[in-house]
């Protein structure tokens, strides 16, 4: 990478941190919704079904997730479910991301 | 309007009218590219390698998956939605459609392939259709011993019209027997192990394999000798070691037996085990750029070519099998999904759904020859399958 290139890349990782205070859920990126949007229909959806409804894994429709609220629905994939085929999504997907993710399916977001 | 253009425009409808009766072709080196976000399949030659066109309306493809009239000219389509569809090959066009289940997963075609059958997971079981017609023959519920419907897995064609699958929540392989459909018979194999998620037979219908999602090993059945029952093999595997988050269930459709050897995908590990099919006892493991997919043998088994699940589905690997050394890591573009061999297997497709393409590699150079466009493709289907047991 050229000198340049890093200098704006700290830039960015700055900037970044400026506007995503730790620990206070911040709404991700539009690029970065338009990529979830798209984690959930092909990645999700290989278990959960492309249109929600089921598959391996239960249907995912907002009916279905109505009783959760937005925080169990995030930790459910950030942690997965264990001794399931539901995996831990920590590591790919932010707490920002999960939770954005938890408000899409409910259906209360979608990508901006 | 002049007297030559006259002429010339009589000229044309008469080439037109030629052109709507086309020369007759066969079908064996077509093949279906699963378009899925848009419930479309691309129809595509391997022979120089072009599409041919799209054929649409097919619902929700996601996980789809297809086999082939014995004389390759129709596909049978499984999709997610639960609907089946019968395609016509030189046509182009769907012939039939029937929504047979809420949430299938896969199917089968018969020995004799009058019979096509459709794994279920909602309502859990089995549905068989005539193939010709697609009415319904016989509908068998996949009942677990504690009485509940299961979601089917990992079905398969056997010899005397007989159809093999795993009951993913019941644990257990069935055999269904439908040489007379209108009594079916169904022999059940229970207490195999835990979460079985998917399942194969060997080309030559000696044995059936399941995957064990819930426990660390397989389900293996002597087809040969069913009343030996269901043995447990490498339940050793992974023993003490940390399993990784698995983002996507491996396949074992297309699973690679090479000689003597079986090459599988590891579940939650970036590895492939390598069996020694005489003793069914683990030869040797490989490791690999992650998660294994799909573990397919280029069909004279001296190579076999890997893809991975998340997040490394943008590379694809290739293992020479007799030193067992992965000779090449292929970026062939993102998120690469399917791999299928032509018929000989002189060229392997790969689909790479992010990068709209679906890329085509010489198997001794190891080289891109070709790409064409898809949207978005995941499944790539031959005919050749029709001629392959389990398949
Ligand atoms: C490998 C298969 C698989 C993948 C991939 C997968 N899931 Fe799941 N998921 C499951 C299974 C199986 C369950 C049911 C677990 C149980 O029995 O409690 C589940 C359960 C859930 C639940 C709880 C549903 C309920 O009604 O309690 C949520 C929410 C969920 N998944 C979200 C997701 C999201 C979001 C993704 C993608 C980021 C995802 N899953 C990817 C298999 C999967």
């Amino acid at each position: 990478m050229s000198p340049s290139r890093y200098g704006l890349l700290v830039g960015g990782l700055a900037l970044f941190a400026l506007v995503a205070p730790p620990g206070r859920a911040a709404e991700p990126s539009p690029a970065r919704q338009a990529r979830l949007a798209e984690i959930v229909a092909e990645d999700c959806g290989a278990c959960h079904g492309m249109t929600r409804k089921g598959g391996l894994g239960p249907p995912l429709l907002t009916k279905n997730l109505a009783g959760y609220d937005d925080r169990t629905l995030a930790t459910v994939i950030l942690d997965g479910r264990p001794d399931t085929p539901m995996p831990p999504w920590r590591g790919l997907l932010s707490d920002d991301d999960a939770l954005w993710i938890a408000r899409y399916l409910k259906g209360e977001t979608d990508v901006r | 309007m002049s007297a030559s253009r006259i002429v010339a425009l009589a000229a044309a409808l008469v080439l037109g009218a030629c052109a709507t009766q086309p020369e007759p072709r066969g079908t064996g080196d077509l093949g279906l590219v699963v378009e899925r976000a848009d419930g479309k399949l691309l129809r595509v030659e391997n022979s120089h390698n072009t599409a041919l066109g799209e054929i649409g309306g097919l619902g929700d493809l996601s996980h789809a998956s297809m086999v082939f009239s014995r004389d390759e000219r129709y596909a049978y389509v499984f999709g997610r939605d639960g609907g089946l569809t019968k395609v016509d090959l030189l046509e182009g066009r769907i012939v039939r459609r029937v929504m047979q289940a809420g949430n299938s997963i896969g199917g089968a075609i018969s020995q004799t392939g009058r019979l096509v059958a459709v794994a279920n997971y909602v309502p859990g079981g089995i549905r068989v259709f005539d193939a010709d017609t697609l009415d319904l023959v016989a509908d068998i519920p996949a009942v677990g011993p504690d009485g509940k419907r299961s979601k089917v897995v990992g079905i398969a064609d056997l010899p005397g019209e007989r159809f093999i699958y795993s009951l993913f929540d019941a644990g257990e392989i069935d055999i269904a027997d439908l040489s007379d459909p209108k009594a079916p018979k169904v022999r059940r194999f229970t207490n195999i192990g835990r979460e079985p998620y998917d399942g194969l037979v060997t080309e030559d219908g000696h044995w059936y394999v399941a995957g064990l999602f819930g426990e660390d090993g397989l389900a293996l059945l002597d087809l040969w000798n069913p009343q030996a029952g269901v043995r447990r093999i490498l339940d050793h595997y992974g023993r003490g070691e940390r399993r990784l988050p698995v983002y996507k269930m491996p396949h074992m459709r297309g699973w690679a037996v090479a000689g003597d050897e079986v090459w599988l995908p590891a579940v939650g590990h970036h590895e492939i085990l390598v069996i020694d099919k005489r003793t069914w006892t683990e030869k040797t493991r490989i490791p690999v750029a992650g998660q294994p997919v799909f573990v397919v043998a280029r069909p004279d088994g001296r190579q076999v070519w890997v893809n991975f699940a998340l997040p490394d589905y943008d590379k694809v690997q290739v293992i020479d099998v007799p030193s067992k050394r992965v000779v090449e890591t292929l970026h062939p573009g993102k998120a690469v999904l399917d791999i299928g061999f032509t018929p000989k297997g002189e060229q392997v497709w790969l689909s790479a759904r992010d990068s709209d393409w679906v890329s085509i590699y010489g198997t001794a150079t190891l080289k891109e020859v070709a790409r064409l466009p898809a949207h978005r493709p995941s499944g790539i289907f031959f005919t050749d399958r029709a001629h392959r047991m389990g398949m």
